[in-house]
């Protein structure tokens, strides 16, 4: 077979390899009996929440976790706001990088804050080293440990046969940034700085090329950053071409270890519920569903890119390697169109290659992806995504057979419904609506916004939106999005689309945990059996993809059928 | 909400020390193990420095194998593609133009031989590789700029080829600058 056909079977397979074993140990870690290496982690929990003075053992309603968790939220925003409008004056500033204006600024915190990661500047210039570590990477780690948290609530709720005491949220956070990520960032730095990732604070370098010519390189603490950008699905790189950057992402070895790390955490946590809830059936029907759908939008990602741009085969040259336009010569075409699909299910956003330059068919897949935004999907909150459309499922096939509605016992009623309904809404409001209203602008003032014309510029402001509404932070990257409009209004966008589907999921886990479990009989719907698993599937086509196909009409397949 | 901000405000500030300034001082300090202590591997000629091994170079000399196109011309001090979409009019007769502007400088060769990166922009603008197809298809200009055998020429680009990972994985490259540097050592 093709060896760059076996590279992206690799990463997938290696992946989910290790996703096994890591659900078992975050089951572990949130469940009961001793997680391994307990007598390392516990002294260390212990001291900093004696410094915070937190009682972790102090339980919250589903409630107070949310309180916690915007309080908290709250906090980070002011002091990423603080950071980037301060730079010139920070230490580590080699490079003398100016201070951003107010509103890239909200831009900028909001997004790092939401996990999304949409960066309207780049980091050579925009961002100086304490920015990039004290801002940057530290919100990279919380916000991931946020979502993670925030799915652990979820977790505990199901496990819940009546009540209303969910742990408590200080305690799952502080586990999820010890124990989880930054082992995984550690060994992941170690390994980029070997392969030749920058680690240093030393500014640009200037040097004479064999030509003669001046070439200024830009370096930085780089590996450190890069690490849990791509292990907390939140993609903002440290070069402005993120992954793509021979520095950020030197070898092919680097890429599978950085494309693995991608869907490594959200596929691990399907597993933990699975070893959590000791139903290992529900798992796997879960990982079925979305593995299929992340297939279904992968393969034609694949081939499309592989065989090239239809109209440069036109014009007589070879494109044995596929379309190159926007990627990268040691990943190649397969590895590209890989990364570019695994980036956008899961709200990542992390790219090694140009999504604006793919063939048509990819921007839809990863359009796609990001509509849907639960195959895998994010660390913690991809999962919240599914538990939506589950209970959209439990409820419709309920009602389909004749059987009360209900999910691991519990009855699902009016009120869990009408909030599922609304979360799975507000997607597609925000997407098409943010669409809608800069196509407007762009026709009433002819802005000079889009990088190419027709179909292919309406692409780009749709992917925007969908970037911000999904959290994903990818970009079709020749909108010119670093105006006061775009900054505004998909900060707006990125905050609604991070909390509010937070917020409802959890919401709904706390209610149902409170009710009471009706044991199971012959009249229960069963839920982790392939034929549930069809109906989610259906759900999902008929919510998210039906919402946006007339929109994906005007874009990527107009432009597909215009080749 | 207000029995939380302390404790938020103290378990975030503990978080900064953890994650902006021990986190990276530890890896700084694996990173000074590294051959170049991870300030990026430097590529010298003669005692002089004059390039960096990841990062790829703009070579406009006949006599030199050329890189692919950039779309910030090789200027390390930022990053970034084209982002041209592929239906966009005015990319692909740019295309058309470094198609022809390849021809005349490798009248040689014919036009289905010309692998498209060779006129494509890549990624980063910074690719620091070409294909082993692109290097080959360059070998007789070079010949007869150089006037060096083909034969010995193309040796040493099948030399200096990086093979797929284990011989299984991804595809195979050609590192330009490295290949550049061997050609003017060759007599």
């Amino acid at each position: 077979m093709n060896t760059e056909i076996l590279g992206i079977v690799l990463i997938f397979l290696l992946a989910v390899a290790l996703a096994i074993p890591l659900g078992k140990y975050i089951a572990k870690i949130f469940g009961e009996g001793k997680p391994f290496a307990e007598g390392f982690f516990a002294p260390i929990e212990k001291f900093i929440f004696r410094l915070s003075g937190i009682n972790p053992n102090k339980q919250m309603t589903w409630k107070e976790h949310l309180k916690a968790l915007l309080t908290i939220n709250l906090i980070w925003f002011f002091w990423a706001m603080l950071l980037l409008m301060t730079q010139s004056y920070h230490f580590w500033n080699p490079d003398n990088n100016p201070s951003m204006s107010p509103d890239l600024a909200f831009n900028t915190a909001v997004s790092f804050l939401v996990n999304a990661n949409l960066q309207h500047y780049s980091g050579e210039t925009g961002l100086s080293y304490l920015s990039q570590l004290a801002c940057i990477t530290f919100l990279q780690f919380v916000t991931a440990a946020t979502g993670i948290a925030a799915c652990i609530v979820v977790f505990k709720a199901f496990k819940e046969k009546q009540g209303n005491l969910l742990g408590n949220f200080y305690d799952y956070f502080v586990k999820t940034v010890l124990r989880i990520l930054l082992p995984i960032s550690v060994i992941t730095s170690v390994i980029l700085v070997f392969s030749g990732v920058p680690m240093t604070f030393l500014g640009k370098a200037n040097i004479q090329t064999i030509e003669g010519v001046a070439q200024q390189i830009s370096r930085g603490p780089a590996a450190a950053m890069i690490a849990i950008k791509q292990a907390g699905t939140n993609g903002g790189g440290f070069f402005g071409v993120n992954s793509a950057h021979p520095l950020e992402n030197p070898t092919y070895l680097t890429n599978i270890l950085e494309n693995l790390l991608i869907i490594l955490i959200p596929i691990a946590l399907i597993f933990a519920l699975g070893y959590y809830l000791k139903n290992k059936k529900l798992s796997i029907m879960i990982f079925g569903v979305m593995t299929i759908g992340f297939l279904m939008l992968l393969i034609p990602s694949v081939m499309q890119e592989m065989q090239g741009n239809k109209k440069i085969t036109d014009m007589g040259i070879s494109q044995i390697h596929g379309s190159m336009e926007g990627k990268e010569t040691r990943f190649g075409a397969a590895a590209s169109a890989f990364w570019g699909v695994t980036t956008t299910v899961t709200s990542n956003g992390s790219v090694n290659a140009m999504h604006d330059s793919m063939t048509p068919l990819s921007g839809l897949s990863q359009l796609m992806g990001m509509m849907v935004n639960a195959f895998y999907g994010g660390v913690g909150v991809g999962f919240l995504n599914f538990y939506v459309f589950l209970i959209l499922a439990v409820f419709i096939s309920g009602l389909m057979v004749g059987r009360t509605p209900e999910f691991l016992g519990k009855k699902i009623e009016a009120r869990e419904m009408k909030i599922a309904m609304l979360i799975a809404l507000l997607h597609p409001l925000l997407i098409l609506g943010g669409t809608a209203l800069s196509s407007f602008l762009i026709v009433l003032h002819q802005y000079g916004w889009l990088n190419n014309p027709g179909y292919h510029g309406f692409s780009e402001m749709m992917y925007e939106y969908s970037s911000a509404s999904a959290n994903n932070g990818s970009g079709f990257e020749g909108l010119g999005d670093n105006t006061p409009f775009w900054n505004i209004s998909t900060g707006v966008v990125l905050v609604l689309a991070r909390f509010l589907p937070i917020i409802g999921p959890v919401a709904i886990a706390g209610l149902l945990a409170a009710k009471k479990q009706v044991p199971e009989s012959a009249g229960t719907l069963k839920t982790d059996t392939g034929t549930f698993g069809v109906m989610i599937m259906a759900v999902i086509l008929i919510i998210a993809a039906l919402s946006f196909f007339p929109a994906l009409t005007l874009g990527p397949l107009a432009e597909y059928f215009s080749l | 909400m207000k029995t939380h901000i302390l404790p938020a405000l103290r378990l975030s500030l503990v978080f900064i020390i953890i994650i902006a300034f021990v986190y990276p001082a530890a890896i700084y300090g694996i990173a000074q193990l590294q051959k170049d202590k991870g300030e990026g591997s430097k590529i010298s000629v003669k005692g002089k420095v004059v390039g960096f091994e990841l990062i790829g170079q703009s070579f406009t000399q006949a006599r030199y194998f050329q890189s692919r196109p950039s779309a910030v011309d090789y200027n390390g001090g930022g990053s970034g593609g084209s982002n041209k979409g592929p239906t966009n009019p005015e990319y692909l007769a740019q295309v058309e133009e470094r198609i022809a502007a390849f021809q005349k400088e490798n009248p040689t060769v014919n036009k289905p031989a010309i692998p498209s990166e060779l006129v494509t922009a890549s990624g980063s603008g910074l690719d620091p590789q070409i294909s082993l197809e692109a290097a080959l298809v360059q070998v007789d200009r070079i010949a007869s700029t150089r006037n060096i055998g083909k034969e010995k020429i193309k040796k040493l680009v099948m030399d200096i080829e990086n093979k797929p990972l284990f011989g299984l994985f991804g595809p195979s490259t050609i590192n330009v600058l490295d290949l550049n540097i061997r050609l003017d050592a060759l007599k």
